[in-house]
């Protein structure tokens, strides 16, 4: 069941096009994360399926009605790039108001806090918060009521590690329960990790859609193989392998997904001269590079 | 409903914080009471009681202080939310527009209401300690509340239009102070001109009421001076203000709050967030 879906999503302001002909679902219990460099269209494509701004052109349907209406917006949390509250109200008076307003009980507001680690802090102005704090409001209050979509631009922002890695938990519960997630981040590590599928846009066009698998698969960038040589050893390994940088202990050597398992082959072939071997597949930086690349090279031709 | 209420309730600790209803309370406690301590002078000669002039005396300070207050307490309310970012975040709940402006309204006349009660209260019971005799004023004085908050509730809102407009708080600043300017000085400055240009004619018989209650702060003066027409005489509106119904006087400040909240709500949706 898809929760939200995009078709040819363009926006242009004045003569710069933000997005141009973005398309993707993301299905119910699904976390889709949005990479992207700076000004690629993130948060402007996120303003615009929850109604904040208009597109151009295209087609939006958030949990089958309209963006910005009001069965969307009953069921659509959103959490903006730089969360801001009043800073003369305190944490718990800011979520007791947001409770309200989506007709929950405000009595809620100390256990939302609490969830975010921030019930010491609940009864202090948000003027004297930190900016991981700040962050902290923001994420409770995306957690009011059982949205259906979250909406997150950049939500672990200013988060210290440890909060990250509860912050992804929470999202694991969430999407377990059905929520559909949508995430931006620059945070690459932590995206491949705790997403099932990854957008990538670039210069405000989608340049891939997939899950990391699929990504490897079509990007089809070199493997690393890192092979530790015995003691004394390296020279020789170098040798037999045909190729590969080596730094006395250890060999370097790329090798296309098709190859992988040939050259794996050859390494075990060198049997006591080899200690370990370890695969490195390409990271999602790398495969990020590798897309926008392309799309770069797309762009100028 | 409960939306308004949850944004009042929010908005009123704000305007609370930010010492707004201290520095409007103390506004009017201040000039109330200078009002009334130099206002008791001429008691015996007018053969008036004390609460009486006060009221006269308090009508003439309202007309500048009110729309004042409840300009400052206003501009900020859309252009700041702008400012700091507030706004898309809110905006994405199930709230409407005209809700927000709503919420933050009940707050800021609740207010100015109390601000204009203790500046009244004080004034009042200044009048009582001079001379018992002031309870005939009484009714005087609650109408000049009443429409002390109708006046503050135009204004209020005409505040949240020009914020809405403007977008940014500095900017909004601005055009609130210069609509004050234009609208409580140079308007009866410039009526007072034309009447003068004209000698008693036809705009002076048939133009100039009109143009004087469309003006809500001269409304309310009207309103409030043709109750006591001595005093109104002591006012200099003059003979050609005395010809207007307080009626229509009284439909223009009721008019006022209701077509500039109509506006502030039509700017509003207006802004992009
Ligand atoms: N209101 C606006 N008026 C004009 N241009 C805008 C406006 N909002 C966004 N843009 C432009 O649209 C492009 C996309 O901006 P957007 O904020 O969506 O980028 P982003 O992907 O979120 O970047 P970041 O990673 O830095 O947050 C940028 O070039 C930006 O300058
Ligand atoms: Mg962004």
């Amino acid at each position: 069941m898809t929760t939200l879906t995009l078709s040819n999503v363009t926006k242009t302001f004045g003569d710069m096009r933000a997005l141009d002909a973005v398309g993707f679902t993301v299905a119910a219990g699904e976390r889709v994360a949005l990479i992207g460099h700076n000004g690629a269209g993130k948060s402007t494509l996120m303003k615009i399926l929850l109604g904040l701004i208009q597109a151009t052109a295209g087609d939006i349907e958030v949990c089958g009605a309209a963006p910005g209406s009001d069965a969307a917006r009953q069921h659509v949390a959103y959490l903006p790039e730089n969360a801001a509250f009043h800073s003369a109200l305190t944490g718990l008076e800011t979520l007791r108001m947001y409770l309200r307003l989506r007709g929950e009980s405000p009595d809620q507001a100390m256990s939302l806090l609490d969830r975010v680690g921030l019930a010491d802090a609940a009864k202090r102005r948000i003027g004297t918060y930190s900016k991981g704090m700040r962050q902290r409001v923001g994420l409770a209050q995306a957690l009011i009521g059982h949205p259906r979509l979250l909406v997150l631009d950049e939500p672990t922002s200013g988060l210290d590690p440890v909060s990250r890695r509860d912050f992804y938990t929470m999202l694991d519960d969430l999407a377990a329960e059905g929520a559909a997630i949508l995430l931006s981040s620059h945070a690459l590590t932590e995206v491949e990790a705790r997403t099932d599928r990854i957008v990538i846009l670039s210069r405000g066009k989608l340049v891939a859609d997939d899950t990391l698998v699929g990504l490897r698969r079509r990007a089809a960038l070199p493997i690393r193989l890192q092979i530790r040589a015995r003691p004394g050893e390296a020279d020789a390994v170098a040798a037999e392998l045909a190729g590969g940088r080596q730094n006395g202990v250890t060999v370097d050597l790329t090798c296309t997904p098709e190859d992988k398992l040939l050259r794996l082959g050859q390494i075990a072939g060198l049997g006591a001269l080899v200690e370990d071997v370890d695969v490195v597949p390409p990271s999602l930086e790398d495969i990020y590079s590798h897309f926008s690349r392309v799309s770069a090279d797309g762009d100028r031709q | 409903m409960t939306r308004i209420l949850a944004t009042a309730s929010a908005e009123a600790r704000i305007v609370l914080r930010n010492r707004w209803v201290a520095i409007a309370i103390a506004m009017m406690a201040v000039f109330s009471l200078v009002l009334s301590a130099t206002g008791s002078a001429p008691t015996g000669a007018l053969g008036a009681d004390p609460l009486s002039v006060t009221i006269a005396s308090l009508t003439s300070l309202a007309v500048y202080l009110v729309p004042l207050i409840a300009l400052l307490m206003s501009f900020d309310a859309i252009a700041g939310e702008v400012e700091r970012g507030t706004l898309p975040l809110v905006l994405t709940y199930p709230i409407r527009r005209s809700e927000i402006l709503l919420g933050k309204f009940t707050a800021h006349l609740a207010a100015l209401a109390l601000a204009v009660a203790v500046g009244y209260g004080l004034a009042a019971g200044a009048a009582f300690l001079s001379d018992a005799g002031s309870a005939a004023g009484l009714p005087a004085l609650l109408r000049l509340f009443w429409t002390s908050v109708l006046l503050g509730a135009a204004f209020l809102a005409i505040g949240y239009a020009l914020s809405a407009l403007a977008r940014r708080p500095g900017a909004a600043a601005g055009l609130v102070i210069g609509l004050w300017l234009v609208m409580i000085v140079l308007y009866d400055l410039s009526l007072l001109a034309a009447i003068v240009a004209d000698d008693g004619g036809w705009f002076t018989t048939d133009i100039f009421p009109w143009l004087l209650i469309a003006n809500p702060a001269d409304a309310f003066r009207l309103y409030n001076l043709a109750a006591s027409e001595a005093t109104a005489a002591a006012a200099g509106l003059g003979g050609a203000a005395a010809t207007i119904a307080p009626l229509h006087a009284l439909a223009s400040l009721l008019l006022w709050p209701l077509v500039a909240l109509t506006l502030a709500i039509l700017a509003f949706r207006k802004v992009t967030p």
